[in-house]
């Protein structure tokens, strides 16, 4: 008994050891980042991972960017139009797929899982040069169409595997009172889905924010240029040198949004993505 | 549920067709475009000289090493980092299922590595890997770059690509492990078969499934991989994944044809990895969308 209780409590320090190495693996890169963010530029040389003093200079110096609080605001207004097209999108296909019995269903599921395995990559130049030639180049709307798409697959999986679990008998319920299936679906599952709604609007919010080929591929300016691309291609005083200080400014600016989601919304982040993926 | 109504077959369409007209436009129509670009010599800074020249762009990418190279890296890329996730991925997954403590603490931490932009990661990683202004090589006592030579730039890579995005990899796992019965492992464990036994006889075959869908997402996804080899070396000492090969002879380059040849070449390679998963292990995807 006592044996058993010492092994039991070395297992337990084990796992708080296992648990703490763990939380210190994934936060080391953001760590590292809020660090040099904060070094005043004369200590950013000094090699070391903590600050010795602290200075806000690099985040004044990239608000007052030509490029960086417009790549932001660029970054902000895509991601969302994008979501909300690819959430509402995504919830008229799961419905369908899920509630109505109609010949397609197979192929529209196996279009998604198609989508979901494209290389980006082999689209790009196509894109590119019908863009052009439609104007859509370096425009919002020329990367929320590529966005809405990449992410549509997510959706309609995820959605659908949340809207498997949802009471739809208060729909027959509607339909008996005299609702039509239009109404039916607006007045009484709409709200019902919200949850699902939501965490999707997470998931796919989260990959229009982080991507980066389709952002440097089909803008160049201001009007279009995402806050990952401006990154990449922040220029300091020399051309050849990159500016560390505003890089690491601009990265932690677009990180910590993404942090506060990620400690409020832990729960329903995993739950869509082991929705999509393990359930199917 | 009846075999439905015409008016239910409408609705249906109707729900359906603005998803799923985006979605081939975006893709299926670019890439058929794709194909045929790849048969013109088609260069946007010399269009006057646009003819068509059948299958010479394929025959030039894949007679130049460069194409092989890359596919090779690209290769090495995703094997190692996809083989070593699969098992970082399971220590984390397990941790998470068993920890009594501090679960919630973990979920939150393995998150962020899922959340943060790829870019943003690799550049902390670039600077952390700096002789300059890092920190790793006075940890390790180095003098040189890492990220100046070859095999320890796939060793920096390789990192990135890992720390980015094990967190996802344990959290389908752990969505399998849960599929595990207890009572099952319990009555092993009675049995007097050790932790090892259990995890080999019991939880490794009823995750399969899981596990081989994990690692044909995963797999996919690292044989994409462009944003973290862009920031960390931009293609330099020999690290040029496929993807940076196809974005600098399209973007930079302006070479739609030769560029337009090196896509469709990726695509067939997905389907080639996406045909051996299927066929190979038996994923049977349509079957989780039956209800």
């Amino acid at each position: 008994m006592v044996a058993e209780n010492r092994a039991g409590r070395r297992e337990q320090l084990l796992w708080t050891i296992g648990s703490t190495a763990l939380v210190i693996y994934a936060l080391i890169p953001v760590a590292w980042l809020a660090s040099l963010s904060l070094k005043p530029g004369a200590d950013l040389g000094d090699g070391r991972f903590l600050p010795r003093s602290i200075s806000l200079e690099h985040y004044r110096a990239v608000l007052h960017d030509p490029q960086f609080p417009a790549a932001l605001l660029n970054s902000v207004g895509i991601a969302s139009i994008a979501t909300l097209l690819a959430v509402m999108l995504g919830m008229f296909v799961a419905y369908a797929v899920v509630r109505l019995q109609f010949p397609g269903r197979g192929a529209i599921l196996a279009i998604a899982l198609a989508i979901a395995m494209f290389p980006p990559i082999s689209i790009v130049g196509p894109l590119f040069n019908v863009w052009r030639i439609l104007g859509l180049y370096d425009t919002w709307m020329g990367l929320v169409l590529p966005y809405m798409t990449f992410t549509l697959p997510l959706a309609i999986w995820i959605l659908a595997a949340f809207f498997r679990e949802i009471p739809w008998d208060l729909e027959k319920a509607a339909r008996v009172d005299g609702a039509t299936p239009l109404q039916a679906f607006v007045r009484v599952i709409v709200p019902l889905t919200a949850p699902a709604v939501f965490t999707t609007a997470i998931l796919v919010f989260m990959f229009a924010w982080n991507d980066f080929l389709f952002a440097i591929s089909l803008t160049s300016t201001n009007a279009a240029r995402t806050a990952p691309a401006a990154i990449a291609f922040f220029t300091g005083s020399s051309l050849f040198e990159l500016p560390t200080g505003s890089v690491a400014a601009a990265s932690m600016i677009v990180t910590i949004p993404v942090i506060l989601v990620v400690v409020l919304f832990q729960q329903r982040i995993v739950s869509g993505l082991t929705a999509g993926a393990v359930k199917g | 549920m009846s075999r439905g109504t015409a008016a239910e077959h409408r609705l249906a369409w109707l729900l359906c067709a603005p998803a799923v007209i985006t979605m081939l436009l975006v893709t299926a129509y670019p890439m058929l475009y794709s194909l045929w670009l790849s048969l013109f010599r088609y260069d946007l800074r010399f269009p006057d000289q646009r003819e068509f020249i059948g299958l010479q762009n394929y025959v030039a990418v894949l007679g130049s090493p460069t194409w092989w190279e890359s596919l090779a890296n690209t290769l090495i890329v995703t094997t190692a980092s996809v083989a070593l996730e699969l098992l970082l991925g399971f220590v984390f997954a397990l941790m998470m299922h068993r920890a009594l403590i501090g679960r919630r603490a973990i979920r939150t931490s393995l998150l962020v590595p899922y959340g943060i932009i790829t870019v943003v990661a690799a550049m902390s990683w670039r600077f952390a890997f700096d002789p300059t202004t890092g920190f790793i090589n006075g940890l390790l006592g180095l003098e040189g770059a890492l990220l100046a030579e070859r095999w320890t730039a796939f060793g920096v890579i390789i990192l990135a690509e890992i720390w980015k995005t094990t967190p996802f990899m344990a959290l389908l796992l752990l969505g399998g492990l849960t599929l595990v019965p207890e009572n099952l492992l319990r009555a092993a464990r009675v049995d007097g078969a050790g932790a090892l036994q259990r995890f080999f006889h019991i939880t490794l075959p009823l995750m399969r499934q899981v596990i081989v869908v994990a690692l044909l997402f995963r797999t996919l996804d690292a044989f994409r991989i462009f944003d973290s080899v862009f920031v960390l070396t931009r293609g330099a000492q020999g690290t040029e994944p496929v993807s940076l090969v196809g974005y600098n002879t399209l973007i930079t380059r302006l070479n739609l044809g030769l560029g337009s040849a090196v896509s469709v070449l990726i695509f067939c390679c997905v389907v080639v990895i996406a045909l051996i998963y299927i066929k190979g292990f038996g994923i049977e995807l349509s079957r989780q969308e039956e209800k």
